[in-house]
């Protein structure tokens, strides 16, 4: 791009001076401010400054040429500074003007700023509504306490956990009001498990690693299978045991609220393959995706409050299940081994289960076979 | 003896006289004065009679110089009296205004509280008449900005009865301003005149969506704007200011907060006058209460003009008042 280097008003009343001497020549480099030329005005002979900085191109006018003011005297390839023509008499170097910068606050814009009305936004506070998920309907564009209210309408079914308790609640009592149940606990020697988890987890990548309780619920599953009296349903005064060990899991939810998802065919599931059934049950139920076959499926519910810190939990049944099995915290307690204390990694388990279809030393059967599987944990 | 005084059946004016009355009979130191107010009967005849029943003394004909006769009168208020001043209409008031922004508002104050001046003022105020611009002023607005003086505007029949006795209890200067389409109006006492407070806005009409802030002779125009509104699914709430120094903060709060928009209608030029007060109020005390922008519909920002047509399009009229309430509630 080339920039004109043209003929300086000297003098208010100058109207043409003659260019007496070239300083430069095609080819050369100028910065601002550098004596190009000698123009001869009426008041006298003056060096004159060029204020753009480039590479000489041309020089168009002739030494002894009558140029004009504003005449082109040569050409430049560069950038053209922005700057005033120099004074006449005392050509003055002219600071550049700053280049324009934006101040950092302002260069961070988020788009256009929101009509949002005193009183809505008072309200969606009030409601903790996030005013980014409401629209706004009101005149020009404004969001309005009518759109606030009817967001706040269309959230209300999903945010409250009432109904969730409502049914917890009937399901609770019926089963204490219909359910005759008993109470057997036993304290496992968890080490075997525990190391075996350890070795294996410490083989394969973090997403791939199986959680404390997963022996748990395959030696549960394998012992159902193996014991009658434990998997099924009793239904009009019968009980009708079920081929498959649909296990249900208690989850707890973020709002609160307890859902009880099964793992479909539980017994024939891998320690990997149950602890990926685990963690998409646990995500799917929490994002609030469960399929229906899965909540209606268990067959036998497993309840571990471990990560709460309690010794050991005293479940309640679901009907129309007949037992459900409840694991404390998995934790290093005192464990005499011949003669000796030693700290082993121990798991209190609970049993409730319905008197109307087994007994206790059913129950105490139940209870040792899940603790003597959970001893070669490599085979489950 | 007058039977319109025993049955509730009146008009404005004759509220206002029978105002004038009441005062006249019960306290010896009120007298009436200003331009035409006794032979003639007063230019609008609300003191038509009252020369006869009360005598020169007490019903003065005053010469054509509202400079001097506004400073009698507040020379008599400060002499122990209790003066009536009748300026004709608002637009001759400019004349006395020394008299009343630097003697009338300044003299409890200047005197420090050595003096009162217990002058009451009547007004005719407002435009429609085709009077021309310098005729059909509405200047309540702009004396409302002076302290030391009360300023109030009855708009319905019960105020026209009431307020000029709670103005003549009130020790300090306070000037009526009665709407010239007002004194035709008939109508029915309500009875509540009997404790007439000088000040406190009044809700005429309640509602949920809309309070239209208003005084004087827009009120009614508010009150056909609330009807068809109704019509049209948005319920207004329509306050009668009542009192324009001081206003009823309180009051105009509480109709705000409870329909989050608020209209303005007032008679007077938008620039700087009433409703920018009012505006300014409700942004300071109930911003947050404000679902919309508060709006407000005054005269056109020019001399009122004379033509008929031209001066009905300059001022407030309910239709303009329907479609601004329309506007905020989004409809």
């Amino acid at each position: 791009m080339s920039i004109e280097f043209r003929m300086p008003a000297l003098g208010a009343d100058m109207e043409h001076g003659i260019l007496t001497e070239w300083k430069i020549a095609p080819g050369d480099v100028v910065k601002r401010g550098d004596v190009v030329a000698v123009i001869e005005t009426q008041k006298g002979a003056i060096d004159v400054e060029i204020f753009d900085s480039g590479k000489v191109e041309k020089l168009v006018a002739e030494p002894g040429a009558r140029v004009p003011v504003g005449g082109v005297l040569a050409l430049l390839e560069g950038e053209a500074q922005a700057g005033a023509a120099p004074p006449l008499s005392a050509p003055a170097s002219i600071a550049p003007l700053p280049a324009a910068t934006l101040p950092a606050s302002v260069a961070v814009s988020k788009g256009p700023r929101r009509k949002i009305s005193p009183a809505a936004r008072a309200r969606a506070q009030a409601l903790k509504l996030d005013l980014d998920t409401v629209i706004a309907t009101g005149p020009n564009g404004t969001l309005t306490l009518q759109d606030i209210e009817t967001a706040a309408k269309k959230l209300k079914p999903a945010a409250s956990a009432g109904g969730m308790r409502e049914v917890i609640a009937a399901a609770m009592a019926r089963s204490k009001r219909e359910i005759p149940h008993y109470y057997l606990s036993l304290m496992i020697d968890y080490s075997a498990a525990r190391a075996w988890l350890d070795a294996h987890n410490a083989k394969v990548p973090v997403t791939a690693r199986v959680l404390p309780v997963v022996p748990l619920l395959k030696a549960i599953a394998l012992a159902a299978q193996q014991i009658d009296g434990f998997n099924g349903y009793y239904i009009e005064s019968q009980y009708q045991p079920a081929a498959a060990v649909h296990l249900g899991v208690a989850v707890a939810q973020r709002r609160g609220g307890l859902m009880t998802p099964a793992i479909l065919d539980a017994q024939n599931k891998s320690l990997d393959e149950l602890m990926q059934a685990l963690s998409d049950l646990v995500s799917r139920t929490r994002s609030g995706h469960l399929r229906a076959s899965e909540l209606a499926a268990g067959t036998l519910t497993v309840t571990s409050l471990g990560e709460e810190s309690v010794d050991a939990v005293f479940p309640i049944i679901y009907p129309p299940q007949v037992a459900i099995i409840g694991a404390g915290t998995i934790a290093p307690r005192a464990w005499p081994i011949d003669g000796r204390i030693e700290s082993r990694t121990t798991v209190q388990l609970s049993l409730a289960a319905d008197h109307r279809v087994s007994d206790g030393r059913a129950g105490a059967r139940f209870l040792g076979r899940i603790r003597d599987l959970l001893q070669t944990p490599e085979k489950l | 003896m007058n039977a319109a005084a025993q049955s509730a059946k009146t008009t404005y004016r004759e509220a206002l006289r029978e105002a004038l009355r009441d005062a006249l009979r019960a306290d010896p130191r009120v007298f009436l004065m200003g331009e035409d107010v006794g032979r003639y009967g007063g230019c609008y005849a609300v003191s038509k009679g009252l020369l006869a029943e009360f005598g020169e003394e007490r019903i003065r004909d005053t010469p054509l110089s509202e400079g001097a006769f506004v400073g009698a009168g507040i020379g008599a208020a400060l002499g122990g009296m209790r003066p009536v001043v009748e300026i004709m209409t608002c637009n001759f008031s400019l004349l006395a205004l020394d008299q009343i922004v630097n003697n009338a508002a300044t003299l409890c104050h200047m005197s420090g509280g050595q003096f009162n001046v217990p002058v009451v003022i009547r007004m005719a105020t407002g435009a429609g008449r085709q009077l021309a611009a310098q005729h059909s002023h509405s200047f309540e607005g702009w004396y409302a900005h002076i302290p030391g003086l009360r300023i109030v505007a009855p708009a319905t029949l019960d105020d026209a009865r009431g307020m000029l006795s709670a103005a003549l209890r009130s020790p300090d200067p306070v000037l009526i301003f009665e709407h010239i389409f007002l004194y035709n109006m008939e109508g029915e006492l309500a009875g509540h005149w009997r404790s007439c407070e000088l000040q406190g806005a009044a809700v005429r009409r309640e509602g949920a969506d809309v309070s239209l802030l208003t005084y004087g002779a827009s009120l009614y125009k508010c009150l056909e704007a609330a009807e068809a509104l109704s019509r049209a699914g948005i319920s207004a709430e329509v306050l009668d200011l009542r009192s324009l120094r001081p206003l009823d903060d309180a009051g105009i709060m509480a109709s705000v907060r409870k329909t989050h928009r608020a209209l303005i209608v007032d008679e007077g030029w938008r620039s700087g006058g009433l409703s920018a007060e009012i505006t300014t109020r409700i942004v300071e005390q109930a911003f947050y209460d404000l679902d919309a922008p508060v709006a407000r519909i005054c005269t056109a920002e020019t001399p009122i003009p004379y033509p008929m047509h031209l001066e009905q399009a300059a001022l407030p009229q309910t239709a303009t008042i329907v479609t601004a309430a329309k506007e905020l509630c989004g409809k």
